[in-house]
């Protein structure tokens, strides 16, 4: 049932693949993070032709599954690395959840802040810049945190574009040497030895920042 | 053939598949929404070991990747002598998964009940089941609804998973029917679509779900 021989024998390349999560989670979530506070500042554009556009497609893509998205880019634009659509596309789902947090923390800074900025006939950048995204920012970064570790979490789906990030080689190792139990169990402990400090570290965040 | 004929012609496949996730999401829900409340009232236990058990349980499942407990329950199960047929594989991993996200949330909307509610319970002698029945859950209940939603609209879009494990979802037949005309873009596109108005439908519900409960306390309009 459990043979450690082959956990062994498993481990580097589950590890192997590890590497690549990481990889795929860190550049995904960049790209989330960047793209989540562009969609944010731009809903607050005075034009309705920018808003209305942009809401529609934020709630389609934060509606219909990455996985299906993820398929679509892939089969749709033959020749690019699949690695790189896997983090573009994992990385604009998300940019869909990060925009409404920065949404959020944008609309909780106080009206006197835009006003005093005004009176002081600060230009927009400046404003945005030097006033209200600092103090926005800092507000959502748990909650920015809790996205990036459901992206790790769904960084498997990449598997299903040939990734081969962690489950995809567990996936492997499994049915090369038929050893699901060793590998599924390796891939399982490894997320979570690797998410639950990082979910108590955000929970720490949370409480500091909450003063 | 054309797209469109070739997808009115599969329409009764199609159908059966859309059939298939909603069964899948439906089941893997209301086993996520039991686990919520076990998990989530566990972990108010006066007694510390249920309430490590609940907390572990909770981690555990937060913490693996529903991919992985999928894949695991499929794949490495078997091994041990227990097969499930795939469908209940899934709804298992799903209950499983999202039942540990959702028991955070019905902690936090009991927590959230002022504490002058549950001191007046017990002034008047209420029973424990009678505390949360008449008092506590009606008011706890319509603030767990938006985030049970949005447990609810993730749930939904794991449901391709069920394609992985060889179960005729909407995603297998949608790509039955692309592979048969060759119209990818076409194919993903009425995929996408159908997800969305799905996940609007199940919206739709659960905001009906949450004016009811409000109404139900005179909140809002009833």
């Amino acid at each position: 049932m459990w043979d450690w021989h082959t956990a062994r024998e498993g481990l580097p390349l589950i590890l192997h693949g590890f590497g690549i999560t990481l990889l795929a989670t860190a550049l995904g979530s960049l790209v989330a993070i960047v793209l989540g506070l562009v969609i944010a500042v731009l809903g607050r554009a005075p034009t309705r032709w920018v808003r209305l556009p942009l809401r529609a497609v934020v709630e389609f893509v934060r509606s219909t599954p990455v996985m299906i998205q993820l398929f679509a880019v892939w089969v749709l634009a033959p020749g690019l690395d699949p690695l790189t659509i896997g983090i573009v596309v994992l990385g604009l789902h998300y940019a869909m959840y990060t925009s409404e947090v920065y949404r959020a923390g944008i609309d909780a800074v106080p009206r006197g802040q835009w006003e005093a900025a005004v009176a002081l006939s600060l230009p927009p950048i400046r404003t945005w810049w030097g006033v209200v995204l600092p103090q926005a920012v800092r507000k959502v970064i748990p909650a920015l945190g809790n996205y990036v570790i459901s992206m790790f979490k769904e960084t498997p789906f990449l598997s299903v574009i040939t990734v081969n990030e962690m489950v995809h080689e567990a996936n492997q190792f499994g049915s090369d040497n038929f050893a699901y139990m060793e590998a599924f169990t390796i891939a399982a402990a490894i997320f979570l030895i690797a998410s639950y400090p990082t979910s108590m570290l955000m929970r720490k965040l949370e409480k500091r920042l909450a003063h | 053939m054309s797209f469109l004929t070739a997808f009115v012609r599969s329409l009764p496949s199609i159908w059966d598949g859309i059939q298939i996730t909603v069964l899948a999401t439906l089941l893997g829900a209301l086993l996520a929404l039991v686990l919520s409340f076990v998990l989530g009232l566990a972990a108010r236990s006066r007694h510390l070991l249920v309430r490590g058990l609940a907390r572990a349980v909770v981690e555990f499942f937060r913490g693996t990747s529903l991919y992985v407990q999928l894949f695991w329950l499929f794949f490495a199960l078997p091994i041990l002598g227990f097969k499930l047929v795939p469908l209940a594989c899934a709804v298992l991993a799903f209950g499983l998964n999202y039942g540990a996200y959702g028991s955070e949330v019905v902690r936090g909307a009991l927590a959230a009940v002022p504490r002058a509610q549950w001191e007046a319970t017990v002034a008047l002698n209420m029973t424990p089941w009678q505390r949360m029945r008449k008092v506590i859950l009606p008011q706890a209940w319509p603030q767990m609804i938006p985030p049970f939603n949005n447990l609810l609209i993730q749930l939904l879009k794991s449901t391709p998973l069920l394609s992985l494990i060889t179960v005729s979802d909407i995603t297998f037949q949608m790509d039955q029917l692309r592979s048969a005309t060759g119209d990818t873009k076409a194919a993903y596109l009425v995929l996408l679509v159908i997800y969305f108005v799905l996940a609007y439908a199940l919206t739709l519900c659960m905001n009906g779900l949450e004016a009811l409960g409000k109404a139900r306390l005179g909140q809002g309009r009833a």
